[in-house]
């Protein structure tokens, strides 16, 4: 039986009473103690460079050339905080019970109360290393909304939310770096976790530049490698997150939960050809202000500016007038399908729909600057004239990276934009300590499973990877080393190490000679197609049960058919690949039976979710 | 936007590792859309490789959404090639046309050396870093982050500066591999902000010594890595810091 160790007592006052209770490693016994973090986004890199100031040896991994390049860096608008500076009725209940709710009630409630109450603290540190969050002309943090909340409490920078906490955690490692308390492994990507006597003793690593695998080891092993979107070759994650490190961690016995709980995000820039490498999404803040909206009429080929104001259908502000464009991410991701798959999609594809900001750039930004500069009547022209500077500054980048990808100006012509994967919410399962079901062996950020049930709101996962890192992590895992401290380092020579590497070593070997004919690539895409078609946004037992076989099928034929050119002992891109897909296409699996499984208890699932609802009183 | 298709003849650097020489090798690809970026326009050629059973060309490359800084390809002359404020992930095939020869070549700096093919080594960035381009406060800060009134003039120049995504098309534009660039977005970003003045004198002299260190130019004011940051960082940047960098120079010898 899991146990999820979530102190006993009334939900606010779980963390502090934690807090007060759990075992301290002292300061001399924490220079004896190795950590080991795999990834360095926010969670990995706030997580090493924290555990690296309160003293313990710590030992940080990337498969990047920088830990400044994991891909936190992307996330565009911004983190959630319950700082209640809008003055609006936020606090830590209602950003909790906003979580909570946004994921179908099927987060854990412990975690996510506990997020919420640290949420404030994150802000405060990020401030303090200097991350430029946006301003108000008075020198106060300004906030903007998001969706599926009715409170202004993301702090935002620009469309570069991520980069710039992303950089203020990088700051902190790499001060830890210089100082000698963290050992930074660059281009190393994990290949196993090391067991010994029960307990994660260390890792076996395949040093990316030279091909050669390494062995390290830690008292404890946390794992922050992201989220699995890849498994559908395309999403919006970048090219090389991936959850080989997770699925390890699955196959020494770490357990998996809700793993197919994957997040389609609403708004993203659409595919246009078999060559896509993958998706770029248009940040959610954009909804602030954006309108979302397909013709009235089917099958409508007028381009959008042609097509009058009320021939337009603003199907979300219709449906769901208390929260308009901003309604979560599920709900607007499945409204867009449904509106295309009946006849009503936009652009050559038909796979689209318009995000139109020329309302709000005119009546919303363009008067509200006409009347500060004292101009009376001013005519449309001059309101868009106005509008433009403005929302240039909100969202300039976004605006640049579309016309880039797309070739199209957006402020003259509504954006196109249709779902795509973007997080996964499922992952590994974890306790109320984040260590997973493998003893010393622990997992943050989106890796993890808790804190978001089925969907994610917008700007939270910033907030939950930081969370994590700075403020969770520190605390929780001197639990478990306090009774670590009388374990001397094990040396990487111990049989433990060297059968790890073995193994690592004999699945390289028998992927380098297969030798096939088939790319890596052709794979993965092959995996994706299977992946999005039969357990994407829509699903059913029918599908499920052929996808399952096709993923059988293509497992079997990359094992005997896929061609990796290179060597092994050497910078091979296409070998780190390989081994990336082979784990991609065993998830792809497990993802469809846990979906085939969900589906035929769909009709119990609902009367659990109601029984849940009730369970949270607002 | 007008579709078309194009053939191109590529011309790629392939350098084994750091010990081996490099060279020039010339590839074709045909009916590449004008909707491919880039580098998907690579990922066709390496497949095209893959399948002929030769050797990918290896290339640094993840987000491919303009912002981790990872890709680098010297394209015909000009780091992250022809369009102005744009990385390689995000330069699109519409910026050429049928029948184009392009050449590709990696970063060319002493102090990013080639690893394989278009792939450079770039840790001399985060050992500058590492020297000082941080503000030294551990995790669990109490003051309350509205306790720092920053006007949004300040914040606003600060954030400009924070937008380098450290890819280094700085250095290789210049004719000195002078690193100034980067490192003076670094140093301005916190020099700008009340956060970053305890330690603003220590952290210029520190991160120019450690540049230095690594084998970069000096700076000669020529101009060439403003126009081509794919973020359009100023060189005012670099004005700063040298006024920083005097003072600081000044300061320490009166302590002395």
């Amino acid at each position: 039986m899991l146990d999820s160790k979530i102190p006993a007592g009334k939900l606010e006052e779980k963390w502090n009473d934690y807090k007060g209770h759990c075992k301290l490693v002292n300061p001399a016994n924490k220079r004896k103690i190795e950590v080991i973090v795999i990834g360095t986004g926010l969670a990995g890199a706030s997580a090493a460079a924290t555990l690296g100031e309160q003293g313990y040896r710590v030992k940080a991994f990337c498969f990047q050339d920088s830990p400044r390049r994991a891909h936190s860096i992307a996330a565009q608008g911004g983190i959630n905080a319950a700082k209640n500076y809008q003055n609006d009725g936020d606090s830590v209940f209602r950003l909790f019970y906003d979580t909570v709710k946004g994921g179908d009630y099927r987060s854990r409630e412990s975690n996510v109360h506990r997020l919420a109450e640290v949420s404030a603290n994150i802000i405060d540190q990020c401030v303090a290393q200097g991350v430029p969050f946006a301003r108000e002309y008075g020198g106060l943090l300004n906030n903007r909304s998001f969706g599926g909340t009715q409170v202004k409490r993301t702090f935002y920078a620009a469309g570069q939310t991520g980069q710039q906490l992303l950089i203020g955690a990088y700051q902190a490692l790499e001060r830890q770096v210089a100082l000698g308390n963290v050992q930074q492994y660059t281009r190393h990507e994990m290949l196993d976790i090391v067991m010994i006597d029960g307990k994660a003793r260390g890792i076996i690593a395949r040093n990316l530049t030279t091909g050669q695998l390494e062995r390290y080891f830690g008292h404890a092993v946390i794992l922050a490698t992201g989220g699995y979107g890849n498994v559908f070759y395309l999403s919006t994650n970048a090219m090389g997150s991936n959850v080989t490190a997770a699925w390890k961690a699955h196959k020494k016995g770490a357990h998996f939960a809700n793993p197919c709980f994957t997040q389609i995000h609403p708004t993203c820039i659409p595919v246009s050809g078999d060559h896509q490498s993958k998706l770029t999404l248009m940040s959610e803040s954009l909804r602030n202000d954006g309108r979302i909206w397909v013709p009235k009429k089917q099958n409508d080929t007028r381009k959008a500016n042609d097509i009058p104001e009320d021939e337009r259908d603003y199907y979300l502000e219709r449906r769901y007038p208390a929260f308009g464009n901003l309604v979560p991410r599920d709900v607007a991701s499945r409204a867009a399908k449904e509106r295309c798959d009946a006849g009503y999609g936009v652009g050559t594809t038909k796979q689209a729909v318009y995000l139109d900001f020329k309302y709000n750039l005119i009546n919303k930004y363009g008067r509200a600057e006409a009347s500060k500069q004292g101009i009376e009547n001013p005519d449309t022209e001059t309101l868009i004239r106005l509008g433009k500077e403005v929302v240039k500054e909100e969202y300039g980048n976004l605006f640049d990276m579309y016309e880039k990808i797309t070739g199209e100006n957006p402020y003259e012509v509504p954006m196109r934009i249709y779902p795509a994967v973007h997080y996964t919410m499922g992952g590994v399962w974890v306790d109320y300590e984040l260590m997973t079901s493998v003893k010393g062996l622990y997992c943050l950020g989106e890796a993890n499973f808790s804190d978001h049930g089925a969907n994610r709101l917008g700007a939270s996962a910033l907030m939950q990877g930081l969370a994590d890192g700075y403020f969770v992590i520190p605390y929780t895992i001197g639990n478990y080393l306090a009774d670590e401290i009388s374990v001397k380092p094990i040396p990487t020579t111990d049989k433990a190490f060297v059968e790890a590497e073995a193994a690592v070593n004999a699945r390289i070997t028998q992927l380098m000679n297969i030798k096939g004919t088939q790319s890596v690539e052709s794979f993965h895409k092959r995996l994706g197609k299977i992946m999005w078609e039969k357990c994407g946004m829509a699903r059913n037992e029918q599908g499920l049960k052929e996808a399952i076989t096709e993923i059988q099928e293509l497992k079997k034929e990359f094992w005997k058919n896929v061609r990796i050119p290179g060597g092994i002992h050497e910078m091979n891109p296409e070998l780190d690949k390989a081994n990336r897909v082979a784990d991609f296409i065993e998830l792809g699996e497990l993802m469809c039976v846990k979906m085939h499984w969900s589906a035929k208890r769909a009709v119990a699932g609902i009367s659990a979710r109601k029984a849940r609802q009730r369970k949270v009183k607002h | 936007m007008e579709h078309y298709n194009m053939n191109l003849t590529l011309k790629v650097w392939k350098q084994k590792d750091g010990n081996s020489k490099g060279g020039f090798e010339t590839y074709k690809v045909n009916n590449i859309s004008s909707e491919m970026s880039f580098l998907e326009m690579f990922d066709v050629l390496n497949e095209q490789l893959i399948h002929e059973g030769k050797e990918p060309i290896a290339f640094d490359h993840d987000c491919r959404e303009g912002i981790c800084g990872m890709c680098s390809m010297y394209i015909n002359g000009r780091p992250h090639g022809p369009w102005q404020g744009t990385t390689t992930c995000q330069l699109h095939m519409r910026a050429f046309k049928d029948g184009d020869t392009i050449v590709v070549e990696p970063w060319r700096a002493n102090a990013f050396p080639v690893v394989k093919d278009l792939i450079v080594d770039r840790t001399s960035f985060d050992r500058i870093i590492q020297a000082g381009g941080y503000v030294s406060v551990n995790t669990g800060v109490t003051i309350d982050a509205n306790s720092h009134m920053i006007g949004k003039d300040i914040a606003d120049k600060a954030f400009a500066a924070a937008t380098c995504i450290g890819c280094g098309a700085c250095v290789a534009a210049c004719k000195n591999s002078s690193a100034l660039l980067f490192l003076s977005a670094k140093t301005s970003h916190l020099a700008l902000l009340p956060q970053g003045q305890p330690e603003r004198n220590n952290r210029a002299l520190a991160m120019v010594a450690q540049m230095d260190k690594e084998g970069f130019g000096s700076c000669t004011n020529t101009g060439a890595c403003e126009a081509v940051c794919p973020k359009e960082i100023e060189i005012t940047n670099i004005a700063r810091l040298n006024r920083d960098f005097a003072g600081a120079g000044l300061a320490a010898d009166i302590k002395e």
